[in-house]
């Protein structure tokens, strides 16, 4: 099937969390979705459709979920659609994580960046740990459902409203002292630049999933881009959104 | 069934839809969502000399019905795409459009040149990206800079040769027949709107170019005004963009003199609005009995 665009029935839209959402839909997209990947989300009235990854699949129900943050008007709309009605939505898009050949994964999520990695921890060949920040304990998320797949969940909070009192990068230090192969992480660029140097720094592979304002969603306008290196020392714009959005962190030029 | 082919200076369109450059990269990403020979024709990203990195993100900002751009015409250089991107186009059955743009009227021609070997099927001459610091839009907005570019690159040019005009300019019409004077087959029109948006907490633009093109809905009747405006001043077929979404917005502008029309944002709202454009232009005209989409063009019927 590759990428289409789908109307497709929302069985579930739902506050998670302060202004979080978990929507759940009916689509065969599923069949060709693989973790990490995105979709693009029309919103009505709104110019460009708004990337949402992927947070679970389920290729036998054939549904899609997703755990969203209500940012701007285009997911304010996304909000208030009901269980019942259609949305369109076009992906499967972007390349995702690739856990195939590591035997144990650190999955490192902060706040909204924690959705992508759920189905990439359900996918992943042996059991993996995974690191979860959030701003407080009112925007936590997913901890239950990244227990069900995780061996250690450890938790961090900025306020120490729940779990740690401080960074996820304190915690990855810690946890990288003992096995692990790769680290995967998905959260606000300051924060993906810190884990990238952490894990880089003891020679542990590290895929990052970036993120940055889209067009197309499938690489055809370049807006999108990142910095990726090239040639020596050189570099060169890549679309997050074809390219990445998922990237080894050692190609970025942070 | 109503003929949906269009002539436009002895090349051939199976209907009059094509996809608007920069929108739709040279057709690889989006023949992932549909045929490409379902298109009337591909105006393909726009190419310079040398390739170019272009702006540092973010390079896109939405507005009320449209978007702000400022990619800085990315792209990996007029011998690639002969090398790589025109023969992989030339598997479908659509006509190739190459996008020139430059720094200087040098620049143009030695591309143009490199085209002319190539199986591309037409050129279109971007005088009119707001987006870079030098060229571009300065030779699209007087028409004395417009027709010299345009008399330079048309004694080199062996393909037909349609210009992209600026909207940017206090008369459009000037240009036009400005370029039509020195030798071009066609004017397309219009290229974005200069604008900017401010984050008003960071008090940063959002656009790291601090400036942008509009483009989408939101500059729809500009563009159709400013086609309006040229096909009264100019024999030549005008192609006619700027925000058409809707199989109604093409009928429209073709209304207003536009013979072809090029789909851009929509691309991003609805990757397949160029395909909806198509089937709703060929009921409209089945439904009110015209045998030609080409008996539409300019017949809006103005007031005295």
């Amino acid at each position: 099937m590759g990428i289409t665009t789908n109307i497709c029935t929302v069985l579930e839209n739902s506050q998670i969390a302060s202004g979080i959402y978990n929507l759940t839909v009916k689509t065969h997209q599923s069949a060709d979705a693989k973790p990490g990947q995105f979709v693009n989300i029309y919103c009505e009235g709104k110019t460009l459709r708004r990337p949402i990854s992927i947070c679970e699949i389920d290729k036998n129900l054939q549904t899609l979920r997703f755990v969203y943050q209500v940012k701007g008007e285009g997911t304010k709309w996304l909000s208030r659609v009901q269980a019942g009605q259609s949305l369109d939505i076009l992906g499967p898009l972007g390349h995702g994580f690739n856990v195939s050949k590591a035997r144990k994964v650190v999955f490192v999520g902060g706040g909204i960046g924690a959705p992508p990695l759920l189905e990439t921890a359900k996918q992943c060949n042996f059991i993996p740990d995974a690191i979860l920040g959030f701003k407080s304990k009112d925007f936590a998320i997913l901890i239950d459902d990244f227990k069900k797949y995780c061996e250690n969940v450890q938790v961090s909070t900025d306020d120490g409203s729940l779990g740690y009192h401080g960074l996820v990068t304190e915690l990855l230090k810690e946890r990288l002292q003992s096995d692990c192969d790769l680290v995967c992480a998905c959260g606000p660029k300051p924060m993906l630049k810190a884990v990238a140097k952490i894990a880089e720094e003891r020679g542990v592979e590290c895929q990052v999933s970036l993120e940055e304002r889209m067009g197309c969603g499938l690489g055809a306008c370049l807006v999108c881009v990142c910095k990726v290196k090239s040639g020596e020392g050189g570099f060169r714009y890549a679309q997050v959104c074809r390219y990445g959005p998922v990237i080894n962190s050692k190609e970025v030029v942070w | 069934m109503a003929d949906l082919s269009v002539n436009i200076a002895g090349v051939r369109f199976k209907n009059p839809v094509v996809t608007a450059s920069g929108t739709f990269g040279f057709g690889r990403e989006f023949s992932q969502v549909y045929d490409l020979s379902k298109l009337g024709g591909i105006a393909c990203k726009g190419i310079t000399l040398k390739p170019r990195d272009g702006n540092p993100p973010p390079r896109i900002a939405e507005t009320p019905s449209g978007i702000l751009n400022s990619v800085g015409l990315q792209n990996p250089g007029v011998d690639w795409f002969v090398k790589h991107e025109v023969p992989w186009l030339k598997k479908y059955d659509t006509v190739i459009i190459a996008n020139v743009a430059g720094n200087e009227i040098a620049d143009y021609c030695e591309v143009v040149e490199r085209l002319n070997e190539s199986q591309v099927d037409m050129i279109e001459l971007n005088i009119s990206c707001p987006n870079v610091k030098q060229g571009g839009v300065a030779f699209g907005t007087s028409a004395k800079a417009a027709g010299e570019i345009t008399k330079a690159v048309r004694n080199v040019c062996k393909k037909p040769l349609a210009v992209k005009l600026s909207p940017n300019v206090a008369n459009i019409g000037d240009i036009a027949a400005a370029v039509e004077s020195e030798g071009a087959d066609a004017v397309s029109l219009i290229n974005t709107i200069t604008g900017m948006r401010i984050d008003i907490n960071t008090r940063r633009p959002i656009l790291t170019n601090n400036t942008g093109g509009l483009s989408g809905p939101a500059v729809f009747p500009i563009a159709v005004r400013m086609v309006y405006e040229v096909s009264r001043r100019v024999t030549i077929p005008v192609i006619g963009m700027g925000g058409i979404a809707t199989w109604q917005d093409a009928v429209e502008i073709m209304l207003a003199g536009a013979c072809l029309v090029q789909v851009g944002t929509a691309n991003f709202t609805d990757p397949y609005a160029p395909l909806k454009i198509i089937e709703g232009i060929e009921q409209y005209l089945d439904q009110n009995v015209i045998s030609s989409v080409t008996e539409i063009v300019g017949k809006v019927q103005i007031y005295e």
